[in-house]
C-alpha cells in the first residue's frame, strides 16, 4: 500500500486564494479529471465490528460511491451508526470497540491501519450528528472552529469562509446580520444546518450524517433535506436515518442494515420500489421496524 | 350508615394516614427550624459580640486600628481617677509623657489591643497560594481521569484513594505536613509548607468537583470538536475547559471556605502565634515563601485558649471571628459573582 496518501496530503492550507466552489481542491489533487462518475470512494469488506463481546456489524461488504449520497437505513439497533461511526474512527473513543476483521479502504487507503493520522482522517471525513450540538460561541467562532486549529489566523480567509459555508448550508440569508450572536439561539433547524456548514468549512470530501433530521419539524427536515440534494454535488455523503421517506426522497443507493448484517443494497428506487429481499421488503413497506 | 347530607365522595375525613402525614410533616418543619436557629444564633453571637471591635461610635464608625495594625498588649490602669486603657505604644507613648504614670498599678492582656491585620494578611496569602497549587493539581487530575484515562482497575484505586483522602482528618494533614515539608524538605514552618498542606487537603474536593462539572459538559461538544479534526487536547482546551469553569469555580469556593478556616494543618507547618515583621518585608524575594505568618483561624485558636480569658480578650475573639467570617463571605460572593459571569457567557 502506498502510504503517501490522499488522506495526509493537505493542500488546502497552502492554498491561500479564494476558491470559487466548495471542495474542489481536495478532488482536484486527489483523482485524474477523467475518473468514471461511479467512482468509488469508500470501500468496506467483510467487516466486522464489537462493542466488548458483542458483536455489532456482521460480515459487512460495502461500497459508496463518490458525490452520491448513500443512505443507510435499518430498525434501532441494526448497526447503521455504528458502521458510520466506523468511517471517521468516532468509534475510537468508545472503550473496548473493536475491528474484528475486515477492512475499511478511502481511496484505497485502509483508515484503521497503524500509521493514520486519526486528526487527518477526520478533517476529510466530517461529521454532522443526530443532536444538532452547536458551541456555546458564537455563529462566527462555530465555523472557524476547524480552520483555527489547523492554524488559519488571516480574517479575510476566515470571513470568507464563513460567508461560503453558511451559503452553502443555506443559512447566510437568515444569520448574516447575527453572526457574532451565540448559535444555540438559532432555531433547532437552524442550528443542525449550522453544524452542517461548521462540517463543511474544513472542506471535507466525505460528510457523515447521524440521523440529522430526527430532531426536526417537518419544515427543517425539508430544508436539511433539499441541502442533502445541493451537497451531493460537491461532497459523498452517507446518511443514516430512520426516516424511510428521507432515504427515498435524498439518497440515491440504499443499504438495508438488520441486527447488525447487511441486507441489501442497491439503487435506492430498486430498494423502495423493487427490493430483492423479503426482509427490506418488509420494512420499507412498514411492516416491522 | 346514617351518612349527613352534606356527605360526599370526596368528603375529607380523619384517617390515621393523614395523621401520620401531619406529625410527619411537623416534624420535618420543627427540624429545618431547628437548624436554622442554630445557623442564626451562632451568627448573631459572633455579629454582635464582634461588631464592638470592629465597629466605633465616632466617624469613619469602622475600627480602623482593628483591620490595619499588628496586635499589641493591652494596659489597663486607673491614672487621676480616670480608668485608661492603652495599647502597648499608646502607653509607652503615655509613660513617656507622664513619668509618675509607671508607678500605678497597671494590669496588662496579651493580644487585646491593636488589630489583626498580619492575620488577615497571612490567611489570604495561605488561601491565595493553596488554592493555586490546588486547582492546577485538581484540574489536572481532573482532566486525565475524566477525558483521558480508560476505565480500569487501577483508575477505580485512584478514585478510591481520592474519596478516602477527603476523610483524612485535618490534623492528621498538618502531622503529614509537618514531618513532609517541614522537617523532610526542611522548609520549616513557613507558607511554603502551609500552602502545600493545604493545597493537599482540599484536593480531594477541587478533583471531585472539577470532575463532575467536566461530565457535565455536554458529550456533543466533545465529539464535534473531534469530528472538525481536532486533537483530544484541543477539544478540552478550546471545547470542554472553558464550559466547566464556571463549576470548578463553584467548588473552589467550598475550598477557599475550608483552606481558610482550618487551624489544625497550618499550626504545625505555618502559623505564628505572634509575628512582628509582615510577610513582605523580607530581605530577598526567596525569603517570602520561607516564612511563617499568622493567620485568622489559628489566631482566634490562640486568643481563645492560649492567655488568660477576660473581658478584654473576649473583644478580640468575636472581633477576629466577625472579620474571618465578612472574608470568607466576600471570597465566595466575588467567586458566585464571577462564576455567574462566566456561565452567562457559555450557556447551553
Amino acid at each position: 500500500m502506498v502510504i503517501a496518501d490522499p488522506l495526509s496530503m493537505d493542500t488546502r492550507s497552502s492554498v491561500p486564494t479564494p476558491r470559487p466552489t466548495m471542495g474542489t481542491s481536495s478532488l482536484a489533487t486527489a483523482g485524474d479529471s477523467s475518473a468514471p462518475a461511479s467512482e468509488i470512494l469508500i470501500d468496506i469488506e467483510h467487516l466486522d465490528f464489537f462493542y466488548g463481546a458483542s458483536q455489532a456489524l456482521h460480515d459487512i461488504t460495502l461500497q459508496v460511491e463518490a458525490k452520491k449520497a448513500t443512505a443507510l437505513i435499518g430498525p434501532s439497533g441494526c448497526g447503521k451508526s455504528t458502521l458510520l461511526r466506523c468511517l471517521n474512527r468516532m468509534n475510537d473513543l468508545i472503550d473496548g470497540t473493536r475491528i474484528g476483521r475486515g477492512t475499511i479502504k478511502i481511496r484505497d487507503v485502509e483508515i484503521n491501519g497503524r500509521d493514520i493520522d486519526v486528526i487527518e482522517l477526520r478533517k476529510r471525513v466530517g461529521m454532522v450528528f443526530q443532536k444538532s450540538n452547536p458551541f456555546p460561541k458564537s455563529i462566527y467562532e462555530n465555523i472557524t472552529y476547524g480552520l483555527r486549529l489547523q492554524g488559519v489566523k488571516t480574517k479575510a480567509q476566515l470571513d470568507e469562509v464563513v460567508e461560503r459555508s453558511l451559503r452553502a448550508a443555506a443559512l447566510w440569508d437568515e444569520v448574516k446580520d447575527r453572526l457574532h450572536a451565540s448559535g444555540l439561539g438559532l432555531s433547532g433547524g437552524q442550528q443542525q444546518r449550522l453544524c452542517i456548514a461548521r462540517a463543511i468549512a474544513v472542506e471535507p470530501e466525505i460528510i457523515l450524517m447521524d440521523e440529522p433530521c430526527s430532531a426536526l419539524d417537518p419544515i427543517a427536515t425539508a430544508k436539511v433535506e433539499e441541502l442533502i440534494h445541493e451537497l451531493k454535488t460537491n461532497f459523498t455523503i452517507v446518511i443514516v436515518t430512520h426516516n424511510m421517506q428521507q432515504a427515498a426522497r435524498c439518497s440515491d443507493r440504499t443499504a438495508f442494515f438488520y441486527m447488525g448484517r447487511l441486507v441489501e443494497y442497491a439503487e435506492t428506487r430498486t430498494i423502495f420500489m423493487n427490493p430483492g429481499n423479503p426482509q427490506t421488503e418488509a420494512y420499507v413497506s412498514g411492516r416491522f421496524g | 350508615m346514617n351518612a349527613p347530607a352534606t356527605a360526599h365522595i370526596f368528603k375529607a375525613r380523619p384517617t390515621t394516614a393523614r395523621r401520620r402525614e401531619k406529625t410527619s410533616f411537623w416534624l420535618f418543619r420543627a427540624a429545618t427550624y431547628l437548624v436554622l436557629f442554630c445557623g442564626a444564633a451562632v451568627f448573631a453571637t459572633i455579629v454582635v459580640k464582634g461588631s464592638r471591635s470592629v465597629f466605633q461610635a465616632k466617624a469613619p464608625f469602622i475600627n480602623t486600628t482593628f483591620f490595619t495594625e499588628a496586635p499589641e498588649s493591652l494596659y489597663v490602669f486607673e491614672y487621676q481617677g480616670k480608668k485608661m486603657e492603652l495599647g502597648d505604644k499608646a502607653y509607652r507613648a503615655f509613660k513617656a509623657q507622664n513619668p509618675d504614670a509607671a508607678t500605678v498599678k497597671t494590669e496588662s492582656y496579651v493580644y487585646s489591643a491593636g488589630g489583626i491585620f498580619p492575620c488577615i494578611v497571612g490567611t489570604v496569602l495561605l488561601v491565595v497560594g493553596s488554592m493555586t497549587i490546588a486547582l492546577i493539581l485538581g484540574v489536572c487530575a481532573a482532566i486525565y481521569l475524566n477525558e483521558y484515562a480508560r476505565d480500569g482497575r487501577f483508575i477505580r484505586f485512584i478514585r478510591l484513594a481520592i474519596l478516602n483522602l477527603a476523610g483524612v482528618p485535618s490534623i492528621v494533614f498538618g502531622l503529614f505536613g509537618f514531618g513532609l515539608f517541614v522537617l523532610f524538605f526542611d522548609w520549616n514552618v513557613s507558607l511554603l509548607s502551609g500552602w502545600f498542606t493545604l493545597a493537599f487537603m482540599v484536593l480531594p474536593v477541587v478533583i471531585t468537583a472539577s470532575e463532575e462539572s467536566l461530565k457535565s459538559v455536554p458529550k456533543g461538544f466533545r465529539e464535534g470538536s473531534l469530528a472538525l479534526g481536532a486533537t483530544k487536547w484541543q477539544t478540552i482546551r478550546k471545547n470542554v475547559l472553558p464550559y466547566a469553569l464556571p463549576g470548578i469555580l463553584t467548588s473552589s469556593i467550598l475550598g477557599i471556605a475550608r483552606v481558610a478556616g482550618e487551624t489544625a494543618p497550618i499550626m504545625f507547618t505555618a502559623a505564628y502565634v505572634v509575628r512582628d515583621k509582615l510577610p513582605w518585608d523580607v530581605e530577598k524575594f526567596s525569603d517570602f515563601f520561607f516564612q511563617g505568618v499568622m493567620a485568622l483561624p489559628y489566631h482566634i485558636y490562640v486568643v481563645s485558649s492560649k492567655i488568660p480569658q477576660n473581658e478584654y480578650t473576649e473583644r478580640v475573639q468575636y472581633g477576629t471571628a466577625f472579620v474571618f467570617l465578612m472574608i470568607v463571605a466576600l471570597v465566595a460572593t466575588t467567586s458566585i459573582v464571577l462564576r455567574n459571569h462566566l456561565r452567562n457567557r457559555y450557556k447551553w
